[in-house]
C-alpha cells in the first residue's frame, strides 16, 4: 500500500514540477524581437529583463504585456500620461505588488518568489514619487539605514557593545559620509531629514537608495517640484551616478527637458501598455506618442479606438 | 563641560539619562540613611523601580517600534511567576538572596521572551489598531492561564497542573508555590531598592544600546516609513518582532523584581488596568522619550499614595493631574515661556538640569 501511494505521490509531484516548468517556459520563452531600447549599448548585457509582465486590479489590467530590457549601464526613461501605470511598473519591479503574470529577471535571476526587502538585497533600489524618508532621524542615520545590508552587526553585538559593534559603527559612519560627500551633503549629516529643504530631501532619498549598492536604480519623478536650475543639477547628478557607480538607472518623469536630456532610451506607457520605445529623437517624432499626450482630432476617434 | 557639549546629541542624551537615574538613587539612599523616608514611601521604592523598567521596556514597542501594545502586563506576570517559582526552588539550595534574585530575574526574562516570541509571531502579521486589540486579548489569555496554573515543589522537584492543587500529586511536606487564582503565597521577599536600581540600569543599557545600533535604526526605520524600510532591504517583520521580544523579556524581569517585593501576589494584579497604567507612563512621558517615561512612572506611582489622605477623591485628582499635564505639554505658548525661564536660569551660570533638557520631547532616550 505504502509503495503504490508513494509512487503516486512522486508522480503527482513530478507532474506539478513539470507544470510549473511549463508555465515558466510559457512566460519566458515566447520569442520577443528585441526589447532593449538601444540594443547597441552594453552589447546585449542586460541588468533587467521584463517578460510579459502584467498585473490586474479587479478587472482592470493596470499593466499588460510589459516587455523591456535595460542594459547594465543604461539610463532608461519611462514616460506616459497620468495614470498610465508607470509607478505600478516600479511597484511590480520592487515587489510592492506581486505581478499577476510574467517574469522579471534581474541580472539573469528570477525574482518571482522574492519579497520587497529581498529584491532590494538582490540589487534594485528606488526612490518614491512622494518622498519617503525616515523623517525623525538624521541625514546620516537615513544613509546608515540604507547601508543596512552592506554592514552587518547583530542584535547581541549591538546591545552588549561587542567589538563587532564598534567596527560596524565606524564603517557605517565612514561609508555614509563618503556617500553624502559625493552629493555635497556631508555638512548636513547631523540634520533631521524631515527638516531639509525639498530638493535636498530628494537628493537624500537618492543617496539612501545608492547606499544599498544597487545594480539598478529606479527614480520615480525625481524632478517633481524642482525649478529649472535644480532640474539641470539633477541631470548632472543622474549622469554622475551612472558614470561613478556604473549602474543602470530607470526613471519616471514628466519633465520632458530632463527625460530628453538625460535618457538614452525611452519607453512610453499608455493604459498599461508600452506604445513606443526608442531614442529621445525617435520618441519625439512618434505620432502615437504625440497622440497619447495631446489626444487626437475628433474625426479620427473611430480609428483610434480600433487601434487600441 | 565643553567636552560634554561636543559629544553627539544621542550620546549626550544617553549620559544625561544614566546620570539622572544614578543621582536619584544616591539622593534616595542618602535620605534613607538619615531616616527621612516614611515607611509607606519605603514600600513604594521597589514598585517604582519595577514600573520604571516597565515604562522603559514598553517604550521600546510603543515609542521606538511604533506599535501599540495593550498586553504588556501579561509579560510582567509571566516573569513574576517564573521568578517566584525559580527563587522558591533555589531557596533550599543554600544560595544567598542576591544570587537567587539574579537567577530568578534572568529566568523570568527568558520565559517572558519565549512568551513574547510565541505571541509575537502571529501578532506581528497585524498592524495598528488590530495589533493593539490582539495584544490586549493575549494579555487577558495569559492572566487566565495563570489563574488556572498550579505549581508545587517537593523533594522530587517541581509539579505542574492546570486543574487544582490536589492533582499536583506531591510527596509529604510538599509546598504549593502557585495556587491558581490565589496566586503565589509565602514568597521570599528578596527584592531590594538596590536590585531595582541595578535592574533599571540594565534595562536602560539594553534599550539605549539597541536603539543606537544597526538593529535599532532598522526598528525606527520601520516605524517612520515601512515601505521605505522594505525598499532599502529591511525585513520589517523581523525587526518589529525583535523589539517586541526584547521588550517582553525586560517586562518579565521587571515582573520578577515586583513579585519578590511582596509575600503574596495574585495573577489578577497583572490585568488590563496594569497594561494601561504602564501605557499612560509612556504616553505621558512622551512616546520614544525614555527619560520622560522614567519621570512619569515615578510621579504617577507616588501620586496615588501621597493622595491617600483625601480618600476616594484621589483618583479624581489623579485624573485631573493627567489631563493637566497633557494639556500643558501640548500648549506651545506655555512651553515656550517655560523654556524662556529655563534659559534665564541657565545664563546665571547654573548647569542645565536634566528635566529642562528633556523638555525638548521626542528625542530618543
Amino acid at each position: 500500500m505504502t509503495r503504490t501511494e508513494g509512487t503516486y505521490k512522486a508522480q503527482a509531484a513530478a507532474a506539478g514540477k513539470r507544470d510549473a516548468a511549463k508555465q515558466r517556459e510559457r512566460t519566458k520563452m515566447v520569442p520577443v524581437v528585441t526589447d532593449s531600447i538601444i540594443p547597441e549599448r552594453d552589447a546585449g548585457q542586460t541588468i533587467l529583463e521584463c517578460r510579459h509582465l502584467g498585473i490586474d486590479f479587479g478587472g482592470l489590467h493596470a499593466v499588460e504585456d510589459f516587455n523591456l530590457t535595460v542594459g547594465k549601464t543604461e539610463i532608461a526613461g519611462l514616460i506616459g500620461p497620468n495614470g498610465a501605470g508607470k509607478t505600478t511598473v516600479f511597484n511590480l519591479l520592487t515587489k510592492v505588488y506581486a505581478p499577476t503574470r510574467g517574469t522579471i529577471l534581474l541580472d539573469g535571476m528570477d525574482t518571482a518568489n522574492m519579497t520587497t526587502d529581498q529584491v532590494s538585497q538582490a540589487g534594485i533600489a528606488r526612490t518614491f514619487q512622494n518622498i519617503r524618508l525616515f523623517d525623525t532621524l538624521t541625514v546620516e542615520e537615513n544613509v546608515r539605514i540604507g547601508l543596512h545590508n552592506q554592514v552587518k552587526c547583530g542584535m547581541w553585538s549591538g546591545i552588549f557593545r561587542l567589538p563587532r559593534y564598534w567596527l560596524s559603527e565606524k564603517e557605517f559612519h565612514d561609508r555614509s559620509l563618503e556617500l553624502l560627500d559625493v552629493f555635497n551633503m556631508a555638512d548636513n549629516a547631523g540634520d533631521i531629514a524631515g527638516s531639509l529643504p525639498y530638493g535636498a530631501q530628494r537628493r537624500l532619498e537618492i543617496v539612501r537608495a545608492l547606499a544599498t549598492s544597487p545594480k539598478l536604480l529606479l527614480l520615480d519623478e525625481p524632478a517633481a517640484g524642482m525649478n529649472p536650475s535644480e532640474t539641470a543639477e539633477l541631470m548632472e547628478i543622474i549622469r554622475k551616478i551612472r558614470d561613478e557607480f556604473k549602474i543602470a538607472i530607470m526613471l519616471i518623469e514628466h519633465d520632458m527637458d530632463l527625460v530628453m536630456g538625460v535618457c538614452e532610451g525611452i519607453a512610453v506607457l499608455n493604459f498599461g501598455r508600452i506604445i513606443a520605445k526608442g531614442t529621445p529623437d525617435q520618441i519625439q517624432a512618434n505620432p502615437q506618442v504625440i497622440e497619447a499626450y495631446l489626444g487626437t482630432q475628433e474625426t479620427d476617434d473611430a480609428t483610434v479606438r480600433g487601434g487600441r | 563641560m565643553e567636552k560634554f557639549k561636543s559629544l553627539p546629541a544621542a550620546t549626550r542624551s544617553t549620559i544625561i539619562t544614566y546620570a539622572m537615574v544614578v543621582i536619584a538613587f544616591l539622593i534616595m539612599q542618602g535620605l534613607l540613611s538619615v531616616g527621612a523616608v516614611s515607611n509607606s514611601t519605603q514600600g513604594l521604592l521597589v514598585p517604582i523601580c519595577a514600573y520604571i523598567c516597565m515604562a522603559i521596556s514598553l517604550n521600546l514597542v510603543v515609542g521606538i517600534s511604533g506599535e501599540l501594545s495593550l498586553g504588556h502586563a501579561g509579560f510582567m506576570s509571566v516573569g513574576a511567576f517564573t521568578g517566584v517559582v525559580v527563587s522558591t526552588a533555589l531557596a533550599g539550595s543554600g544560595t544567598s538572596g542576591p544570587v537567587r534574585l539574579l537567577v530568578a530575574i534572568f529566568a523570568a526574562g527568558v520565559s517572558a521572551a519565549i512568551a513574547g516570541l510565541l505571541i509575537g509571531i502571529p501578532v506581528m502579521r497585524l498592524r495598528g489598531d488590530y495589533l493593539a486589540i490582539v495584544t490586549l486579548a493575549f494579555g487577558e489569555i495569559i492572566k487566565n492561564l495563570l489563574n488556572n496554573l498550579y505549581v508545587g515543589l517537593d523533594v522530587r522537584g517541581l509539579h505542574f497542573s492546570m486543574s487544582d492543587a490536589a492533582s499536583l500529586g506531591m510527596a509529604e511536606g510538599g509546598k504549593v508555590v502557585i495556587n491558581g487564582p490565589q496566586g503565589a503565597v509565602g514568597i521570599d521577599m528578596i527584592s531590594s531598592f538596590t536590585a531595582g536600581f541595578l535592574l533599571i540600569l540594565f534595562t536602560l543599557f539594553v534599550v539605549l544600546n539597541l536603539v543606537n545600533s544597526r538593529s535599532g535604526r532598522a526598528i525606527m526605520a520601520v516605524r517612520d516609513n515601512r515601505i521605505a524600510a522594505e525598499s532599502v532591504g529591511i525585513n520589517t517583520t523581523k525587526y518589529r518582532l525583535m523589539a517586541f521580544v526584547v521588550s517582553a523579556a525586560l517586562a518579565g524581569m521587571a515582573g520578577a523584581l515586583y513579585a519578590m517585593n511582596y509575600s503574596a501576589i495574585v495573577p489578577k494584579k497583572f490585568d488590563f488596568n496594569t497594561s494601561i497604567l504602564v501605557l499612560v507612563f509612556v504616553v505621558l512621558g512622551g512616546m520614544g522619550n525614555i527619560r520622560g517615561g522614567i519621570i512619569s512612572a515615578t510621579l504617577l506611582t507616588v501620586l496615588p499614595e501621597k493622595l491617600r489622605f483625601i480618600g476616594d477623591f484621589r483618583m479624581l485628582i489623579y485624573a485631573i493631574v493627567l489631563i493637566a499635564v497633557m494639556l500643558v505639554s501640548n500648549n506651545r505658548a506655555l512651553m515656550e515661556r517655560l523654556h524662556g525661564l529655563a534659559g534665564r536660569f541657565r545664563k546665571k551660570g547654573r548647569a542645565p538640569s536634566p528635566a529642562v533638557a528633556s523638555k525638548d520631547g521626542g528625542d530618543l532616550s
